[in-house]
């Protein structure tokens, strides 16, 4: 177990390093600095500005400045548009946000997902089974940018009973319809993956051992069914928040919530460098350690895998 | 005499060929894909929905960009959908046929989605069966790169990528392609594992076949079932990627559209009373991608030698 968890984090560490090192080279190949604008600057001006910024050093070397900032002090430099603020407090201010309805949307794919495809696949060909079905399937080609108008339209625009957008500081009116939004695709997978990975594990030998030497259901369902049959959910975990994370940029949108999602499109927009590289590595790191997380659970839990 | 035996010799021969022994996996599968109802009806809705994509542009009144000035401005009153004016589907905004254009966008979203899942199908097929076959540390490093690649969020990357080198419907292909051919590879580099100890590849070996040839002529081959399969289930998931760069206004430009621009658009008007500019945008979308999650069930279970 050590090893793996040793190796494991062998693989997250390069991984880290490949993303910082793509964007950053990505973000130089771009034609134009980030200070070339309509109106020529006067050379010196210009001169003065890049080195303010270190861009007169040579690119290997702003590079490793960068990193070792990156790195050491969680310092993703300062903002190519907006002169006043860094990066840093552009992320400790849309990064809250994002991890409020980006935990909640994950809660309630996974508590409603789970559930919803075990009854499926317990009551197998009867009309819970076709209705969970059906709504997953439905709730697949509905993604989060068509849910989002959706909701507006019906909850706000019609019932009147939801704000449209906004944050507040989180309150629930205005963290409903992003949750909803956000987590009905995933909430879908789930509960797909559970049905068809516990209908394989009742068909297996053991379980009609079970059942043959008279356990009662319940027993059958909680202790031999439900742990192997989470297993591949658990493998669905690291992309589904990759999913989450990344459904926040549609949510910022249609909400105005004002997560990561809305400084990065707005930066996207406006050729700010540097905010979407800090969004994209903070982004990125989360991934990585949350996918660790997910491999050690599936290790922890999958009595087969010993590395 | 003869010719008696003769004409028993051919009943005997026609009821082998009878029983079924020339039933091959492929036929096999086309029998059990029929008997599912949902993908075989998927699959001819489908069928009408590109058909349809090809000759609805000759029925057409109106060209995609071209603006109705009397509709402009006022869609919501004069660009309602109806045959005498010739938007079939109603009006956008300014004034364009939504018509022409749905069919345009339904164009552009089938060939992202169809040419995007030919690439990743092209390159992950290839990468996974090489690292399959070759094993040992080959393998390993061609996996940890893989491995390295699917922890990064790749919409972020895509939109750094459109954003700095410009947005361009080339762009766009290189970029979803470039990133979904990953799960591809996985796959198949599995399936090859299975595979490459069996008797047809270690008698291809002995005789001096390249590996090169090995892995294109029997491995990739005695693999399309399973490629097949995932094929169908990507093309829904690349028009998704699609449709959410083209939702963000970073995808396909104007006057070019697809079904995420149109969607965007229709939703932003939606409070002018033009429900029409989102519902028929969306109906295709919803639809088409309703087929390939059926067709895909489908194929998976017909191909799947599990159920047998």
């Amino acid at each position: 177990m050590i090893n793996y968890i040793v190796k494991r984090i062998g693989i997250a560490i390069p991984t880290l390093l490949v993303l910082i090192a793509v964007s950053f080279y990505l973000m130089h190949a771009a034609p134009g600095g980030p200070f070339t604008s309509e109106r020529p600057l006067p050379p010196q001006v210009l001169a003065n500005i890049e080195a303010k910024y270190g861009l007169d050093q040579p690119i290997w070397r702003q590079m490793f400045s960068y990193l070792w900032g990156v790195l050491t002090e969680f310092d993703f430099g300062p903002s190519y548009k907006y002169h006043d603020r860094s990066v840093n407090e552009i992320i400790a201010q849309g990064f809250p946000i994002t991890l409020k309805y980006g935990f909640w949307s994950f809660i309630v794919a996974v508590g409603v997902g789970i559930p919803l495809g075990a009854i499926a696949a317990i009551r197998k060909n009867t009309w819970i089974d076709y209705l969970a079905v059906g709504v997953s399937i439905g709730a697949q080609v509905l993604p989060n940018f068509v849910m989002a108008p959706l909701l507006i339209i019906v909850f706000t625009l019609w019932l009147d009973w939801l704000p449209g957008g906004g944050w507040n500081g989180g309150s629930w009116q205005y963290l409903i319809m992003p949750v909803i939004a956000l987590s009905t695709s995933y909430m879908a997978s789930i509960a797909r993956i559970t049905r068809s990975s516990m209908l394989e594990v009742l068909n297996t030998n053991y379980i009609r051992t079970a059942k043959s030497k008279g356990l009662p259901t319940k027993i059958i369902f909680f202790r031999h069914v439900l742990k192997p049959s989470l297993l591949p959910v658990i493998s669905y975990l690291g992309p589904a928040f990759v999913g989450l994370i990344t459904g926040s940029v549609i949510i910022d949108m249609y909400f105005s919530t004002g997560g990561m999602g809305y400084f990065f499109v707005n930066s996207a927009f406006n050729r700010d460098y540097s905010v979407m590289m800090g969004i994209t590595i903070v982004v990125g790191g989360l991934t990585i350690l949350f996918s660790l997380i997910a491999d050690l659970l599936y290790a922890w839990v999958d009595p087969k895998i010993r590395y | 005499m003869i010719a008696i035996n003769k004409n028993k010799i051919k009943e005997m021969a026609d009821n082998l060929s009878d029983s079924g022994t020339g039933r091959s996996l492929w036929k096999d599968a086309r029998i059990r894909f029929m008997q599912n109802k949902a993908a075989t009806v998927s699959l001819f809705i489908l069928a009408a929905i590109v058909l349809f994509s090809f000759i609805g542009p000759y029925f057409a009144v109106w060209s995609y960009e071209k603006i109705d000035w009397n509709a402009m401005g006022s869609a919501a009153r004069v660009g309602m959908p109806s045959i005498e004016s010739g938007h079939f589907f109603g009006t956008d905004d300014l004034g364009r046929d939504l018509y022409s254009r749905v069919i345009q966008g339904t164009q552009i979203s089938l060939m992202v989605g169809f040419l995007g899942a030919t690439v990743a199908v092209f390159v992950g097929t290839l990468y996974g069966a090489t690292s399959g076959y070759l094993g040992g540390k080959t393998d390993q490093i061609m996996m940890r790169i893989v491995d390295i690649l699917m922890s990064i969020p790749y919409m972020f990357v895509l939109i750094l990528l459109l954003v700095v080198f410009g947005r361009s419907i080339g762009m766009l292909f290189i970029g979803i392609g470039l990133l979904s051919w990953l799960d591809m590879s996985r796959i198949v580099r599995g399936q090859t594992l299975n595979l490459k100890n069996k008797e047809f590849i270690e008698a291809a070996r002995v005789t001096g076949v390249s590996d090169f040839k090995i892995i294109t002529r029997h491995i990739v081959p005695n693999l399309l079932g399973i490629v097949a399969v995932y094929a169908t289930l990507l093309v829904p998931g690349i028009i998704l990627a699609e449709s959410f760069i083209s939702f963000l206004g970073l995808g396909v430009q104007e006057p070019s559209t697809s079904w995420g621009a149109l969607i965007k658009e229709g939703a932003g008007t939606i409070r002018y009373d033009t429900e029409w500019q989102l519902l028929f945008p969306l109906a295709f979308f919803v639809v088409s991608l309703f087929c390939f999650y059926f067709i895909g069930d489908g194929l998976r279970d017909a191909l799947d030698p599990k159920d047998r």
